[in-house]
């Protein structure tokens, strides 16, 4: 995450009233005044994502519109057209979007380190084709959208849509939730983007979050943002929860945080999220970078992002991970207590040779050593919402 | 027995020349869910101002500083399973540690409830 100079003022986003109104502790983040929790405590907020639904304010994030400028009519030429812009950035099979997809991807230096992670979607209304709905992370958002602009040059044109409000609605009971609020997006499989009308309303629903759990991410102008978000909260089954909660049910989840877990120094083999590296993207090797990247992907990784599970007290970001004779090994990028598990967790980069689940290390805690054990992520299974063939 | 309190929000209460110490209530509002607590060992000899212990909650770690000076005789060892209690009972069931205190005139500089309260009122 970009810190803030003391000296900036912060920003606001459209719902930060209704967040003091509920008493939510306001801290800065990404250049923002954000609701880290609200009075009933980042556990509450975290157990209730988990066991109904969970309202979040990530308005401070980065949506965008990338439009082609001269479209031919045509959708697929158009998407075609688009999608050959932003491939050089990044890691995905964009041109292969079908309608209505949405994509996890990542933007890269020309040394094949991270500049962001970030989600691209294909929109499914034909009077968006030749546009791509792109939402990258708060902290990065200025250098990325200068970024994509200057690639696609006078070709399109990218419209910032932060000024919008984007609310996140996660937990077990979203769909449900979803199903009394705008039916249709119910019917959203994982992943997918549609645009959808709420009595007068449109709205940008996306089947898609980071908590691991099901849930939709909803694009709201920012004239609406208050009912919508009143609405969302008037039912019983949902409850506003803060950055604080949103941090460790993302833990739990093993989703890496940018600033944190991934950095301009980071491969995308090393974060182990060779998974965005989108197949055709790898054959072609036309993203940046890519030389670095192939050479690790047959074996040339030095470190690898692991999930550590801490015996005694929580190991935080900078926290030094050690082998069982007390070597360092590498460091903690993020780590904190996992209330579902009721115990710490931890993510950190080790060599390949300890990165196995079950390897025992240490980490480094004001200078004591506490077992740390190499564990699979997600730390808590994922329960995205598979729809049936 | 007196109970004092210091602008770290920390409260020490004497019974004899022995002393409890925890966080106040404030304090475990600002700090939130407290997830692990790390006690110093028992016959550990602080001076005012020393890290006595350290309070971890949801985000971030804190230090708890002895409010004068003595020497550990004690540590509330049930909240190595029940941490959580720092939040529900600050200020009597979620004690960290008893001090033998050095010098009994050392509380004296410490606020009392009053001072205390009205200090509250200044942040």
């Amino acid at each position: 995450m970009t810190e803030t100079a003391a000296d900036t003022p912060l920003r606001e986003t459209l719902l930060a009233p209704i967040h003091r109104a509920l008493g939510a502790r306001m801290v800065p983040f990404a250049g923002y005044s954000m609701p880290v929790q609200y009075p009933t405590g980042i556990i509450a907020e975290h157990k209730w994502t988990r066991e109904h639904a969970g309202l979040f304010d990530v308005s401070h994030m980065g949506p965008s519109l990338l439009m082609l400028a001269d479209r031919s009519g045509d959708p697929d030429r158009d998407h075609a057209a688009v999608s050959a812009l932003i491939e050089p950035l990044i890691t995905a099979d964009v041109r292969g979007l079908k309608l209505g997809q949405v994509r996890y991807t990542l933007l890269l230096n020309d040394k094949g380190g991270i500049l962001d992670d970030l989600m691209v979607a294909r929109p499914r209304d034909p009077k968006w084709s030749g546009t791509l709905y792109i939402v990258v992370n708060a902290g990065t958002k200025n250098a990325d959208f200068a970024a994509i602009s200057a690639a696609a040059g006078d070709r399109a044109k990218l419209h910032r849509a932060d000024d919008n409000a984007l609310i996140a609605l996660q937990g077990p009971e979203a769909a449900v939730v979803m199903r009394d609020f705008v039916p249709a997006a119910a019917d959203l499989g994982f992943m997918t983007v549609g645009s959808f009308r709420h009595e007068d309303t449109d709205l940008t629903i996306s089947r898609s979050g980071y908590t691991g759990e099901d849930g939709f991410e909803i694009l709201v102008p920012p004239d609406h943002a208050t009912d919508i978000w009143n609405r969302l909260t008037q039912d019983p089954r949902v409850k506003p929860i803060g950055l604080g909660a949103r941090d460790s049910l993302r833990l739990e989840a093993g989703l890496p945080l940018y600033g944190h877990d991934l950095d301009e120094t980071t491969s995308p083999v090393e974060a182990d999220l060779g998974f965005a590296v989108s197949k055709r993207r790898r054959e072609a090797a036309d993203f940046p970078g890519a030389k670095r990247l192939l050479g690790e992907v047959a074996g040339g990784a030095t470190r690898v992002r692991v999930g550590l599970t801490v015996e005694g007290a929580p190991a935080r970001e900078g926290a030094e991970i050690l082998d069982a004779e007390g070597h360092a090994l590498g460091k903690v990028t993020s780590g904190g207590f996992a209330p579902t598990l009721n115990k710490p967790i931890a993510m950190g980069y080790v060599p390949p040779a300890f990165a196995k689940a079950g390897t025992r290390l240490g980490v480094s805690v004001r200078g004591r050593v506490q077992p740390a054990i190499v564990t699979a992520m997600p730390f808590v299974p994922h329960r995205y919402f598979r729809k049936p063939a | 027995m007196t109970t004092r309190y210091t602008r770290e929000h920390e409260w020490i209460r004497l019974d004899g020349d022995t002393a409890l110490v925890g966080i106040s209530q404030y304090a475990q509002e600002q700090l939130g869910d407290i997830v692990f607590v790390e006690l110093p060992a028992v016959g550990k000899k602080l001076a005012k101002g020393d890290e006595a212990a350290v309070v971890e909650s949801v985000k971030a770690a804190s230090e708890i500083f002895a409010p004068v000076a003595g020497e550990v005789v004690a540590v509330n060892d049930a909240l190595a399973d029940a941490p959580g209690t720092v939040n529900s009972d600050p200020e009597a069931g979620g004690w960290f540690l008893k001090l033998k205190v050095a010098n009994r005139a050392d509380l004296d500089s410490l606020m009392d409830e009053a001072a205390y309260k009205a200090f509250l009122e200044t942040i």
